[in-house]
């Protein structure tokens, strides 16, 4: 049937992914290394992959436009939609090849099942560009001279559908979700073809694309989905393959338990999205964006929505603080590292975490009443940008390095949304995409040509043996430090002149803005250092690395990933340029040029509409063109400073870091131990309800309940059996006795009476 | 077969031949000799499928109620069908009357379709008395479908006391070892409970001379549910119905009875106890307790509701601590029902309707942990969850069946569990009856112009942290006896499951996902019923608003007409929908002040629609949609 725990032919163990074993080499490692890896399993197979992925994706293609037209989009006029069946297509190419995958995987050859879990989510990807493709076509004049995008729907089915609860299973493709599919299977397809190679001696193969696949499919459902229910599936569902697939090496309890706890962690997070939705259904009477959008953006029918605002956005907020890993939700991932590592590449880096941020962008019609939500969002998010990043500043795995960066990166992006900065949001959002995912998978080449070594203390001067990963690895840390010119430099950049341009839009706290900007830039500054610092480390100096050990580079389905990622990391920032640097040449259709200084911009602006009416403010852009000459300058002086200073203490043998952790043991200490922030959870939360758990169990249930009251009553019918039986012992002078107790207590009662 | 009493004409008598077939088969097994016990599996396996087969004719049902050809309605009960109705005992005025509607169906099928499931599962976990359990499996299946399928009070009665006999000797006879205890305890909880019923369906049943049309007495569904009762009557009357379907279900505290019980009863038992014999406790509550006593309902809502969520978070975190697999399903049960019991209490169509599909999800999933904890306890012969570990690796396939089940019932959404809770919850959010009066209205400061919304939402809340719980104490059951290394020696060479533990397995899986996908396949059958079934409950809930209430809604019901894109009412809207006042012209300039206190200003398009709104309103068919002019 479906063997989905099968781990293959060959006892796993022996070839255990055992990332904690740091030393000794020279056994049971075999899962990466002793198989010979000049020619590495995945590397000479991959042209094979890419040949049957061009030859069959576009033969489907043409198949797919030849039965629905050109990507089926048709026009409704009872309804004024697009439709188009692609849509399902593009959600159900990964689903297909999970069930494949799933269900025969492991009676089918190794090239086959990669073939197959790359085709699905490749496809996925072409139809994705078909659509988004059609999606530009579907211009419509819109206000202010603006062009909108009409949207894409594909209603599928009713899904549940009891009174006015009504949910229809349907998605829509808006420039939002259109940026957001893109990444998914885009990168997607990059990290399946990645997969191929990093898990070539893995004999669980199989269930590792199914898994793969499948998250693929929950976080399509998640991005496409019409409703905010369907959005919950899908945050379910990418929940459940998150636990999968950080517990994927499952006989390592560590790594099973921290699969549960990414699970639980989120739970906690979607218990409060499902408040959330009870709130905006009271209100609302529909869970669908874009009637909540309408009710929310029409003065009349605000009211209600009004009324919940502030509660709903907060509990929905909290649902993102689980996803995206923010403060107090972000426990679960560092240890989500657990999982192989293209997983923490893709899910862990460029899409699943990425989902508060998608979720609070669209609904950001709904955030927009609730001035108090937002405020709450940028402290949450750049409390956690700043905390994140002075962890990573003293992690020594390289995983952890990047998951807290992570954590510290989605921060910046709540601080975005949190300003009202949707564009720049999603901007940071894709940027990140690109560099994190190349920084994940470059770490993974390097575990992977290091055999399973993932401590930085034990690596050094790779870059002599590692050319490929060793450039690519460098792109990633410039882009996410901030170095003009490259992805994160724009976006990052945006951001904080946005968090501190609201200090003149009439932010209900103006103080609050400039203290979030000084974060802002002061985590800006610990990225690049902390970076950096893990750059020198792996790359430069002397080597650290085990005896026994032969690094080598990246096998070419793992290289292609990486230079593709890094042209991306390098190039992806131009979509936004900021209008003081000039900006770039729009061409609108049916109004003429226009300059547009940002692409991203223009593309989402019809999904922000709504709040960027009630934030359109701002100000006039002449006036502040200095301000933001100045932030830029304060923001790329102290990205390139950090570099600088990380050059200085990990590029060259330096005895200062050891003297700093010395003389400061005690922040040292405390920033290792990550502030004690799990263990201060267990002592509140999990002990306590295991001792709440005992007690009902042990006390209530078997003292109070079965002991007092079951065998209570049952005593107590005894007792009466006991004394009735005392009554009738057959003495009858007792009898007439009690015959006059009897009338005597009949004349008294008739006496006072 | 001769139409009788206004009946239609009976095609084929459909209900009785699913009561009667079981026990045809009891009786031919009971014939057969004893040391043939592969015959007794077989002829009890055929009997199974055969009435499975049948009663997919009651998919048949129609919950239009356009054709009358398919099924066969009564005039006496215009909301069932496949209605069968003879003369049983004239003197007492029973009948033997059954029908089924869209609350029974599946149920009914749920039954039937667990049987051949569970004869297959005992084929290598009973192996003594093989022909005796054979028999009790059969006759508590036709207790089971008779008590779901009767409309007539005396008739449920008889089925529902038969459907403890042989879970009785089930437990007594091929339970644990502390089966004795649990089977005394089981019983005499069960007994208690029908006996205060007994007596208070005796005593509607000498209210009925007032509502006959001849003046005797009858024990006809119809009939109980006519009888005029003071309110103070009805107080006492439903407490004894509720507290015999509460402690079937189990609702918290009477819930004791349950662990030890599904501790000790054979896979079977267990998996039959807790797919259908709990649910009769909200079937009853259903059909019975709550029609019957509309307004005792709705004031005693709150409190059912409260013991609903305490039942749910206390299962839970009582589940998260049990060293025992089974007593961990079976606590979780605890939790499930609860949900159940809240949507009832909640009274809205949809914590109704999510009531009702969490009864069926849950038997499926709970049902197949059930079968799960039998496999691994037929291998090793324990259950406790410290004895295992790792066992995914040599299980494989057991493994993914065993993770697709947990999630179900773990209630991840694709998956069935998901949809009924969200439902309850959902719907419980929204009620209208969950508050104890006006001074308690709480979070009113947070929540606006909700009103007694809000404390319903504080039992959705409450109730929705049981989804926490559940992933944890699920998954971490899971983890301990699937993941991990293999500590015990004795687990190594576990097999993996066989053919036939694949072939009982497998329909329960798709189960999981088709309900999950494609709820609406069998909610579909079940508005109409769910709408029957609020319309009773009506005039309860009406008694129940409060002034206050009745002004919130008419001003939420006047905020909302505005909005264009709100779904309209639906056909088959809530009995609820229709009970909104309609809006006065009073009202229009508290929602413009609400409007202005909000920071938002009505522009000329605003004021025009909400001034037509308002003339709409006050109008005698006021209340239309102001797009539509």
């Amino acid at each position: 049937m479906i063997p989905m725990f099968a781990m293959g032919a060959s006892d796993h163990d022996d070839h255990g992914h055992d990332d904690h074993g740091h030393g000794d080499h020279g056994d049971g490692h075999g899962g990466h290394g002793d198989h010979g890896h000049g020619e590495h399993g995945g590397g000479s197979s991959w042209w094979m992959y890419l040949l049957g992925f061009l030859v069959l994706a576009p033969t489907l293609m043409c198949l797919f436009n030849g039965v629905v037209g050109s990507s089926g989009v048709s026009y409704n006029p009872a309804t004024g939609e697009y439709s188009s069946p692609i849509l399902m297509a593009i959600i159900l190419a990964p689903a297909i090849g999970a069930v494949i995958n799933g269900t025969i995987g492991q009676k089918l050859p190794r090239p086959i099942v990669n073939l197959v879990g790359c085709a699905a989510i490749g496809l996925a990807f072409l139809f994705s560009i078909s659509a988004v493709g059609s999606l530009m076509g579907l211009e419509a004049p819109a206000a202010e001279g603006h062009m909108a995008h009409q949207p894409i729907v594909y209603n599928a089915f009713k899904w549940i559908w009891v009174g006015n609860f009504q949910i229809p299973a349907k998605f829509v493709l808006d420039p939002l979700s259109a940026v957001m599919i893109l990444i998914i299977t885009g990168i997607g397809t990059l990290i399946h073809i990645y997969s191929a190679g990093y898990m070539s001696h893995d004999p669980a193969y199989a269930r590792f694309f199914t898994y793969l696949n499948l998250f693929c499919f929950a976080m399509l459902i998640l991005v496409l989905g019409g409703n905010m229910l369907l959005t919950f599936v899908g945050w379910e569902g990418v929940g459940l393959c998150s636990y999968l697939l950080i517990g994927f090496w499952y006989t390592d309890d560590a790594k099973a338990s921290a699969g549960k706890k990414a699970f639980v962690v989120n739970r906690v997070g979607d218990f409060a999205f499902i408040i959330g939705m009870f709130l905006i259904f009271t209100a609302a009477e529909s869970l669908d964006y874009q009637a909540i959008t309408q009710l929310a953006t029409t003065p009349e029918t605000a009211g209600p929505l009004m009324g919940i605002a502030t509660a709903a956005t907060i509990f929905i907020f909290i649902g993102c603080t689980g996803k995206s890993a923010q403060i107090p939700l972000f426990v679960w991932l560092p240890d989500a590292m657990a999982g192989p590592t293209p997983v923490s590449a893709l899910i862990h880096a460029a899409t699943m975490v990425t989902a508060g941020v998608y979720l609070i962008a669209r609904m950001n019609a709904l955030f927009i009443l609730a001035p108090t939500t937002m405020w709450i969002v940028v402290v949450v998010g750049g409390v956690t940008a700043l905390m994140a990043a002075t962890i990573a500043v003293v992690q020594n795995d390289i995983k952890k390095v990047l998951a807290y960066s992570t954590v510290s990166q989605l921060g910046y992006m709540f601080m975005a949304v949190g300003s009202g900065a949707l564009t720049a949001g999603v901007f940071h959002l894709m940027t990140h995409a690109f560099f994190k995912a190349l920084l994940f998978l470059g770490a993974g080449a390097v575990i992977h040509g290091l055999h399973d070594e993932q401590d930085i203390r034990k690596m050094g001067g790779l870059r002599k043996s590692m050319p490929i990963i060793h450039w690519t690895f460098l792109v990633g840390c410039i882009a996410i430090a901030g170095v003009p010119g490259f992805a994160g430099f724009f976006s990052k950049d945006e951001i904080l002149w946005n968090v501190f341009a609201q200090v003149h839009a009439g932010a209900p706290m103006p103080g609050l803005h400039v203290v979030m900007w000084i974060v802002g830039v002061l985590t800006a500054g610990l990225t690049a250092f902390y970076m950096f610092r893990l750059y020198f480390l792996t790359f430069h100096g002397e080597s650290r690395v085990a005896a026994g050990v032969t690094p080598h580079d990246a096998p070419a389905a793992m290289a292609m990933p990486l230079i593709i990622l890094a042209a991306l990391s390098a190039v992806g920032g131009y979509l936004g340029v900021p209008h003081i640097l000039g900006g770039l040449v729009h061409w609108i259709p049916g109004i003429g040029e226009a300059m547009s200084h940002h692409i991203l911009h223009t593309w989402l602006e019809q999904v922000f509409t709504p709040s960027a009416n009630a934030l359109s403010i701002r100000f006039e852009h002449d006036q502040e063109v200095v301000m933001e000459w100045v932030t830029m300058g304060v923001s790329v002086v102290v990205a390139l400073g950090a570099i600088a200073a990380s050059w200085m203490l990990y590029a060259r043998p330096s005895d200062v870091p050891k003297t700093v952790a010395e003389r400061a043991s005690l922040p040292y200490k405390i920033l290792s131990n990550k502030y004690y922030v799990d263990e201060l959870y267990a002592l509140l939360f999990v002990k306590p309800t295991l001792l709440i758990g005992r007690f009902f169990h042990k006390v209530v249930d078997e003292v109070l309940i079965d002991l007092l009251l079951v065998n209570g009553a049952a005593w107590v019918m005894e007792s009466m059996g006991a004394i009735g039986k005392r009554l009738q012992d057959g003495n009858v002078q007792r009898y007439a006795g009690y015959v006059v107790l009897g009338l005597g207590a009949i004349i008294f009662l008739l006496l006072i009476k | 077969m001769q139409a009788t009493d206004g009946f239609m004409t009976v095609s084929m008598p459909i209900l009785t031949l699913l009561i009667f077939l079981p026990i045809l088969g009891a009786i031919l097994t009971a014939f057969l000799p004893r040391e043939e016990s592969g015959l007794h599996r077989g002829v009890a396996l055929t009997f199974g499928l055969v009435t499975f087969a049948l009663s997919l004719v009651l998919l048949k049902y129609d919950p239009d109620f356009s054709s009358t050809t398919a099924t066969v309605v009564s005039s006496r009960f215009p909301t069932m069908q496949f209605v069968e109705s003879y003369g049983w005992i004239d003197g007492l005025g029973a009948r033997y009357t059954v029908g089924i509607d869209g609350i029974s169906l599946w149920l009914v099928l749920l039954t039937t379709f667990l049987q051949p499931i569970m004869i297959l599962s005992t084929f290598s976990a009973v192996t003594e008395r093989v022909k005796e359990f054979m028999i009790a499996l059969l006759v508590l299946q036709a207790g089971m479908i008779g008590a779901l399928v009767a409309l007539d009070g005396l008739l449920f009665y008889i089925f529902w006391e038969l459907m403890l006999i042989p879970m009785y000797f089930m437990i007594g006879i091929w339970g644990g070892a502390q089966r004795h205890y649990a089977t005394l305890k089981f019983f005499l909880y069960t007994m208690v409970g029908s006996l205060l019923m007994l007596i208070a369906l005796l005593y509607v049943y000498f209210g009925t001379d007032a509502v006959t049309a001849g003046g005797g007495y009858s024990f006809s569904l119809a009939e109980l549910m006519a009888v005029p009762l003071s309110e103070g009557e009805q107080y006492w009357l439903f407490g004894a119905f509720a507290l015999a379907f509460a402690i079937k279900v189990p609702l918290f505290p009477f819930h004791t009875w349950l662990p030890d019980a599904h501790v000790q009863a054979p896979t079977a038992g267990s998996v039959i106890l807790a797919g259908v014999l709990l649910k009769m406790g909200t079937y009853g509550l259903m059909r019975y307790a709550m029609p019957m006593f509309p307004e005792a309902m709705v004031t005693f809502a709150p409190w059912i509701a409260v013991l609903s969520v305490i039942g749910i978070v206390y299962g839970a975190v009582v589940a998260m601590v049990q060293e025992d697999v089974k007593k961990l399903v079976a606590y979780s049960s605890v939790s499930h029902l609860g949900f159940c019991m809240l949507g009832l209490a909640a009274l809205t169509p949809q914590s109704v309707e999510g009531a009702m599909y969490v009864m069926l999800a849950h038997g499926v999933a709970t049902g197949g942990l059930f079968l799960a904890v039998g496999v691994i306890y037929e291998r090793r012969h324990t259950r406790l969850i410290a004895d295992f570990g790792g066992l995914a690796k040599v299980t494989p396939v057991f493994a993914t069946f065993f993770m697709i089940i947990v999630f179900t019932s773990a209630g991840v959404p694709g998956l069935a569990g998901f949809v009924g809770e969200f439902l309850v919850l959902m719907g419980a959010s929204q009620s209208q009856v969950l508050h104890f009066g006006e001074a308690t209205y709480w979070f009113e400061s947070v929540s606006g112009a909700m009103g007694p919304e809000a404390n319903a939402l504080v039992f959705a809340g409450i109730a929705a942290s049981g989804v926490i719980f559940g992933a944890v104490y699920l998954l971490w059951m899971f983890q301990r006896v699937m993941f991990g290394p293999i500590k015990n020696p004795k687990n190594a060479k576990m097999q993996d499951l066989g053919v036939r533990e694949v072939l009982y397995m497998t329909p329960l899986l798709v189960m999981c996902f088709v309900m999950g996908l494609f709820p609406e396949v069998f909610m579909s059958r079940m508005h109409s019923s769910v709408d029957a079934f609020m319309e009773q409950m009506r005039p309860g809930i009406q008694a129940k608003l409060t002034a206050e209430q009745r002004q919130v809604m008419q001003l939420s019901a006047q905020v909302n007409l505005g909005a264009p894109a709100s779904p309209a009412p639906a056909a088959s809207a809530p009995s609820m929908e229709a009970a909104k006042p309609r809006p006065s012209a009073g009202d229009e300039a508290r929602v413009r002040e609400m409007i202005r206190s909000r920071g938002f200003k009505l522009n000329d398009e605003g004021k025009k629609r909400i001034q037509r709104l308002h003339r709409g309103a006050a109008a005698p068919q006021g209340g239309a949609q102001p797009s539509e002019q």
